[in-house]
């Protein structure tokens, strides 16, 4: 029989039936990662956790919410002032989305920047960009469940969109309405998809978890590992890291939580949904400004519908569209320019999404758009053509012996 | 200079017992925290506060003629108020209580003899006996009778018959005046 690692026998009996200790121990303590990871390198352990926050703050908030038009807002306000601990709960719950966004976006813009979607890691990508299609719409429903003023009409617009595609549309609607407009029916169901798209995506994790460690975690250098002298144990090297980083993440959390839990919510979904008096200015959560920016720029409702989706799903074609081989911007003059006006141009189009659509919002708006687009489908194909990489070290191990000779 | 060395290689250095140390004073608050940031979930799911407020009742009686009864919901559980007549209080004094099979005087289960109340929820499991109306079954011993599984309980709502094996219990209440209780409050 094979030499054990596991001094308790009953560990040793249960991992040689179902290795679930051996899977652990290569997950968390010997998967051998990058020597050279930064801060950056935070966000996944953090979304993974984050995750985890919003699926017990959520299960434990389910237990008192009732998914009934006449009950919905009211039983929120019970958990806010009877429920024991409920406000917590919930401002944990509601500033939890936030967080998980920042992280998540965190989390995708250092993938652009170090180029992490490049081969052979698209597959990792592409999981990626699929649980952050889950998560949008399950963020979605979940706005709409306190059923306050922004929560049904947001419920409306987005619904609405789907009327756009062509001679099926309205039927799609009241399909996914179970009625002629947002009401009973719907909030049901969004309270159920809500519920079960979490473990959903909890599944995805686990896949990407498969694929990143297929090939290990990518590095700041975008170089591939070529000696274990370049690499350390996860344990105790990065949980510590990631503990840490936790620590800091937490304290902001907290603080968030403790001290301006509504900073990132809309006053207006305080008051109750009223299906006769829209909002002056309806509004998506933060997180989805940039994509609402990019539906109101576009004339027609069609078109203003498929880019909006084009914009997520570009992310699906980004390890072909950028055909340069080096990875990490570090090296590459020219696409690190790029990535930050692709960032700012990011952050012009939230603050657009924010604003109502006229004058030179609107201008600004349409031009940040092409912008967008012009970035994943025309730049980063020239780039791999024109740009000369500067630089680029053989090996981990060769760039910072290169750093130390100065 | 040669017993320094053997000191050092017999006890753990010094470096290592810091670090048994501070590992232990980490798990230690990080194990207090963890507990801490629990307890809120674990006591979501205790009675709200609103829950709570319910759980007395103030229940009219002066229109029970002797004789018959009302029944008032408490918590969630049917209460049983009884007006008994002066036969039924004689009958249920009367009885030997060490013949029971959960013994208690009935003067021990009310406050005032022409007034019995206890939870309606059959200690077996968990029916409702019936006997509160005129037209429903009273069993044998004028009292209640379990649909379920046949227990019967006297006019103080002991048991008298199995299978269950306990009174009806008397629940916690307070008589505010002549025709007015309140259920759920011990005076």
């Amino acid at each position: 029989m094979a030499k054990t690692l596991y001094d308790n026998k009953i560990v040793q009996w249960i991992d040689t039936r179902l290795p679930v200790f051996t899977f652990i121990r290569h997950a968390l303590q010997e998967y051998p990662t990058p020597k050279n990871l930064n801060f950056l390198w935070n966000t996944g352990s953090l979304a993974g956790i984050t995750l985890l926050i919003m699926i017990v703050s959520g299960l434990t908030l389910a237990m008192h919410y009732s998914a009934d038009p006449k009950e919905a807002f009211q039983s929120v306000e019970r958990i806010m002032r009877d429920v024991n601990y409920g406000w917590l709960i919930r401002y944990i719950h509601m500033n939890g989305a936030s967080f998980f966004f920042i992280i998540i976006y965190l989390h995708i813009f250092r993938g652009l920047y170090y180029g992490s979607y490049k081969s052979p890691r698209e597959l990792l990508w592409i999981i990626g960009v699929l649980i952050f299609i889950m998560m949008m719409a399950t963020a979605f429903m979940g706005y709409v469940l306190p059923w306050g003023q922004m929560s049904l009409w947001g419920a409306k617009v987005i619904t609405n969109l789907f009327s756009a595609i062509p001679l099926v549309g309205d039927t799609i609607v009241h399909w996914i309405l179970g009625g002629p407009t947002v009401g009973g029916p719907t909030l049901q169901r969004f309270f159920t998809l809500h519920y079960l798209l979490p473990f959903g995506i909890v599944g995805m994790v686990c896949l990407h978890l498969v694929a990143l460690h297929q090939f290990g975690s990518n590095n700041p250098l975008g170089v591939e590992c070529q000696h274990p002298s370049e690499q350390i144990p996860f344990h105790p090297y990065y949980t510590i890291k990631d503990l840490l980083g936790l620590s800091i993440y937490l304290i902001l959390f907290s603080g968030v939580i403790f001290f301006a839990p509504n900073f990132f919510g809309e006053p207006e979904n305080y008051n109750p949904a009223n299906p006769l008096v829209t909002p002056l200015h309806i509004v998506p959560e933060w997180y989805f400004l940039p994509f609402y920016a990019i539906l109101r720029s576009i004339p027609s409702k069609l078109g203003g519908v498929v880019m909006m989706f084009g914009a997520v799903f570009v992310l699906f074609l980004l390890p072909w569209l950028d055909r340069s081989k080096v990875r990490s911007a570090t090296f590459r003059p020219l696409y690190r320019p790029l990535f930050w006006a692709f960032v700012l141009n990011c952050l012009i189009l939230g603050w657009i999404g924010g604003k109502p659509p006229e004058g030179y919002y609107l201008i600004v708006g349409r031009l940040a758009t092409a912008y967008y687009f012009f970035h994943f489908v025309i730049l980063l194909p020239l780039l791999s053509l024109f740009e000369r990489p500067k630089g680029v070290p053989e090996s981990i191990t060769a760039y910072y012996d290169r750093q130390k000779k100065g | 200079m040669t017993d320094k060395k053997k000191s050092t290689v017999e006890d753990k250095p010094l470096f290592e017992e810091r670090r048994d140390f501070l590992q232990m004073v980490t798990m230690a608050v990080g194990g207090v925290g963890a507990a801490c940031v629990l307890w809120p979930f674990v006591d979501s799911m205790n009675p709200a506060a609103d829950t709570l407020a319910e759980s007395t009742v103030e229940v009219d009686i002066s229109g029970i003629p002797p004789g018959e009864g009302k029944t008032v919901m408490w918590q969630g559980s049917p209460v049983f108020i009884r007006h008994r007549t002066p036969e039924e209080i004689l009958y249920a004094q009367q009885v030997p209580v060490s013949d029971l099979l959960d013994p208690q005087s009935d003067s021990d289960r009310v406050k005032k003899p022409e007034w019995l109340v206890v939870i309606g929820v059959c200690t077996h499991l968990g029916c409702v006996p019936t006997g509160q109306k005129p037209t429903e079954p009273r069993g044998s011993y004028k009292g209640w009778l379990c649909p379920c599984h046949g227990s019967q309980f006297d006019i103080s709502g002991r048991v008298c018959r199995g299978p269950a094996p306990l009174n009806l219990p008397v629940p916690p209440y307070t008589f505010m005046d002549d025709h007015t209780i309140k259920i759920g409050e011990e005076s």
